[in-house]
This record gives structure tokens, sequence and C-alpha cells, in this order.
């Protein structure tokens, strides 16, 4: 079976013609499989946002090609206009897109637009506030009443809404506290396991991404640099740093740990895996 | 689409245009605008052609980034040169129907079409090759006499050096929302005139809601830095005028007095 989505020397060239032109995406191969929960890092400039821009078609590439489901994304404007369905993005600071009066005449813009029925919209609006924790009663008051968190929640709730096989989220935990980053990074997993869906998760944490993502993919001056799982890529630590990147914590503690000598493996990237190398079988105690 | 926009850019370089004082080039286009309009001939068109010309070859400005500028202006130009090519009275050269052309229709069309064309280009030309702050304190040291008869000089300059700030920023968060709108199915290319209307709001309302703030934060961060007017403030670069400034404005008062002579002697 194709993956959900692929991209064929995908090229982007902002301002092609100016005196600002330049490259953003350079020959990048890249794939997204039903159902994976795939983490892109990679550091400011590298090319992570305009990659996601293109995977539901907001940006067109200069040359390459993307293939939704293995069929051309740009092939026709209705199969275009359909994919932005089945391809979810959530953007950088999500809440500056809210604009409706209520809470959920916001969540429901995206599957009224979809052109669903009043039942099916209402029915998904409830659903989507439930799986990002916005309690009924909140439904009904101006989005704008809200603290930072909870727009953020109904921002990505707008989008969660349209019930999509791959949510795309461009740090979705940026500016947050870390309770409330950690409660919305549950919320996203929570949907991946309830519709199968694939998740593209772009962040700046590496614990995170070490923690959640199935797949990495390390995207470094206008290329995919690097990908594999956090284990493989997370091995690569001198070539990570040398990109602007880091190792998770417990990983540079380990590969210090190695460097004083003592007979670890450095390939840990959560505190559980370590807990397990260094204390074989009390992993419960923590 | 939005990336069109061309108002207010600046387009750096290190040309004899580029660094003139912004007040010589300020005078400069009023100069020149004088002289476009006072120009009524051939000839008197021409001279202000071939001043347009060398400025736009010593800037190194592409023509084409001046036609850009010129693009949203195409359906005035159009109908500007419709309306005096029909309607001006005089010997006809061509007639039809109810159309006649005549030769004073051929002549004005063409001069208006020239004038309009040559006014954009040149102001384009100004704000292409001068950054936004050198353009505001410039128009501020200008209107400095002003300041006698009690008119906030510093307050609107430094008004207008917001706001030409902000445009760059204001377009690309415009973008931002219309992508993001989009990616929840939003569709800003089709339907009526009203359904298209409807269809800005989740655009225009969260950019109102951002500059608002936007707003707020400058205020603040202004205060904090001890704004106050502009008593007492110094320039960190202070423009002076140089030689070239001198002979730029010698061109300048040349090309507009040549083309008045040549009015008066109905040239």
């Amino acid at each position: 079976m194709a993956p959900i989505i692929e991209t064929r020397q995908l090229c982007h060239v902002y301002g092609a013609g100016t005196p600002f032109e330049h490259i953003a995406l350079d020959h990048v191969d890249f794939r997204v499989e039903r159902g994976e929960f795939l983490g892109i890092i990679g550091h400011t400039g590298s090319g992570k946002s305009t990659l996601i821009q293109h995977l539901n078609g907001l940006l067109k590439p200069t040359s390459g090609q993307i293939l939704i489901d293995g069929e051309d994304l740009h092939q026709s404007k209705e199969f275009l206009r359909k994919t932005r369905f089945r391809v979810g993005l959530v953007f950088q600071y999500p809440e500056y897109q809210l604009f409706e009066e209520t809470v959920y005449k916001d969540i429901a813009f995206g599957p009224r637009n979809m052109g669903l029925s009043d039942r099916e919209i209402d029915r998904r609006v409830r659903e989507a506030a439930g799986f990002v924790g916005i309690p009924e009663d909140a439904l009904q008051k101006s989005p704008f009443d809200l603290s930072g968190g909870q727009k953020r929640r109904v921002a990505i709730a707008g989008v969660i809404a349209m019930e999509p096989e791959v949510l795309i989220l461009d740090e979705p935990t940026a500016g947050l506290d870390p309770r409330g980053s950690a409660e919305i990074l549950q919320n996203i997993e929570d949907f991946r396991k309830a519709h199968n869906a694939a998740i593209v998760m772009v962040s700046h944490s590496m614990e995170d991404v070490a923690r959640l993502t199935d797949r990495i993919v390390v995207m470094n001056d206008c290329h995919a640099a690097m990908e594999g799982t956090a284990s493989e890529i997370f091995a690569h630590a001198d070539q990570l740093i040398s990109m602007g990147l880091d190792v998770p914590q417990i990983t540079r503690l380990f590969l210090r740990l190695r460097e004083l000598g003592m007979d670890v493996d450095p390939s840990v990237y959560t505190v559980e895996q370590a807990m397990r190398q260094l204390l074989p079988g009390r992993e419960g105690v923590c | 689409m939005l990336k069109d926009v061309t108002l207010g850019q600046f387009f750096p370089g290190n040309t004899v245009v580029h660094k003139l004082d912004p007040r010589t080039k300020l005078l400069m286009v009023i100069l020149y605008i004088a002289a476009l309009f006072t120009a009524k001939a051939f000839v008197s068109y021409g001279l202000v052609f071939l001043f347009l010309a060398v400025s736009v070859f010593l800037s190194k400005i592409r023509v084409s980034a001046l036609f850009k500028g010129l693009k949203p202006l195409m359906i005035i130009i159009i109908l500007t040169a419709f309306i005096n090519l029909f309607y001006s009275k005089g010997e006809p050269l061509v007639q039809f129907w109810i159309i006649t052309i005549t030769k004073e229709g051929l002549y004005n069309a063409f001069f208006m079409v020239a004038r309009i064309v040559m006014l954009i280009a040149g102001t384009f030309l100004l704000t292409y090759t001068t950054s936004p702050i050198a353009l505001t304190d410039g128009l501020e040291l200008l209107m400095n006499p002003l300041k006698k008869i009690k008119v906030p000089v510093h307050e609107l300059s430094m008004m207008m050096c917001i706001a030409l700030r902000f445009i760059p920023t204001l377009i690309e968060e415009t973008d931002k929302i219309m992508s993001a709108q989009k990616a929840r199915g939003a569709d800003f290319e089709s339907g009526n005139l009203l359904q298209r209307a409807k269809a800005l709001l989740p655009i225009l309302v969260p950019l109102f809601i951002s500059s608002f703030s936007r707003a707020d934060d400058l205020a603040t961060a202004m205060e904090c830095r001890c704004y106050q007017g502009g008593i007492g403030r110094t320039r960190m670069k202070q423009l002076t005028m140089a030689g070239r400034d001198w002979v730029t404005l010698s061109i300048g008062l040349l090309l507009l007095a040549a083309v008045i002579v040549l009015r008066v002697f109905a040239l």
C-alpha cells in the first residue's frame, strides 16, 4: 500500500526572480505512513514549515511531486480541496486564527466547509472538544474570553473536527506551561488512537519527540538529512549538535558517563529506558 | 497574491540614487511632479521622461519591478485612455457608428497615460530606493519649519514611520491567517460578491484583533523606553547634504525651469 503522503524530489524557492529569492526545500523525499506518529526536527530556517505547508497543498512546489495515497495532489482543484480535509494542518500559535462569536461555531468552521449535515457537525464539534478537554459549558463562550492554553485547544479542536487522516502540527506546545503542553500532547495521542490517524509533529523538544514518535525526520539546510527511529537518530549525537540541534538530556548524560569510562549504551532517550539499563528488573520504582 | 503588494517596499542597493539624502529625493520628486504637470508637448514630456529614465538606470532598479507597481492601477490607466480618446472634441480622424476619434483625443489619451505612468514610476522609484526610516526622517526635517505654527511634525512622522514599518508585518500576518483558514477549507476564490465578502471575515477578525494587541504592545514597549515625543530627541544618524545632493537638486530645478520655458513659449 502506498504511503498516505509521499513527496518526490520536492523543491521550493521563495520569491523566484526577485532580489529576495532563496531556496527553502532542495529535492526532499519524504513520506508519512498510515497511522504513524512522525516527528520532524530541525533548527529554525531548515525548511520544516515550508515542507508541512506543501503536504496539504497550501504551497505549490517549484518542482517535484506530492502524492496523496499514490495520487498527485495538484491533479485538480477538487482533489486539492478534498485533500485539505484529509490532511489537517495546525499552524504555530493557531489561537491567532480564531474568529467566531462562540467556541462551538469556531470548531464547526472546518466541518461546515466540508458541507456536512448539522447533526454530523454537532457530533464532530462535541467529540473534538472532548478530545482536547474543552468542557461542554465552554462551547457557548466567546473564544476571546478564554486563556491562552484554552484558545490553543479550541484551535486544535477546529482541525481535529474535520477528522483528518493525517494531522500535522507545527510546534503545538510552543509557549505553553509544562502541564498544558503535556496535556495537549496526550490529547493528540488520544485522537490518533481513536481514529487511527497519522500524526506529523514539528517540535523543538527532543524529549517530546523521543518519547512520542515512531519515526523521526531531521531537516537540515533544506534537505531531509536523517531519518529513523528515535534510538537511531539520537545515536548520532555529534551530527545533531553540528546541525544546531540537541539530544535528550538523558542521552547526553549517558554519553558523558561513557566518556568517563562507564560501560553504558548511550542510545537511551527516556528516563524509563535509563532505569532499565542501570537498574535492571526495577523499572516500576519511579 | 499578497506578495505582489509593492507599496512601501524597499530594494536595498548601493547606487548614487540610494545614497542621495532622503530630503533631496523628496524634493526631487516634488520638482519632478511639478515638471510633469507643467509639461504640455512632446519635447517637454521627452525631457521629463529622459530624467526618469536616467534615474531608473542609475538606481539599477529593474524596469519590470516598476511595472509591477503599475499593475493594480491598470484599470484606471485604461479608463483614462478611453475617456480621453472618445470624449475629446476636435478634428475627427476616424468615424464609425457613434464613435469618433479625434486627433486631440489621441493626443490627450497619450499624454494622460504617459503622465499617470510616469507619476507612479517616479514615486515608486523614491520608495524603492529609500528605506522607510530614511524617508520619514527626511520628511520630518523638511517639515520642521511647520513646527512654528504648531503642526505636530514629529508625531506625524513617527506615525508614518510606524505605519510603513508594519505594512510588511501585516502582509505576513494576513498570509498566515489566510493559510490557516484555507487549511480549514475556507474558500476565497469562488462564489458571488456577497459570499466572497463574507469569506473575508475569518481573515479580518483575527487580523484586527492581532493588530490591536500589537499596537498595545508597541505602546507599552515605547513607554518602557521613556518615549515622550520629539522634545529633546537626538538622532543616531544625522542627515547631511553632500555635493551630489546639491548637484541633483540643481538638475531638478533646471528640469522644471526648462519645462516652464517650453510651456511659456508653447513649443
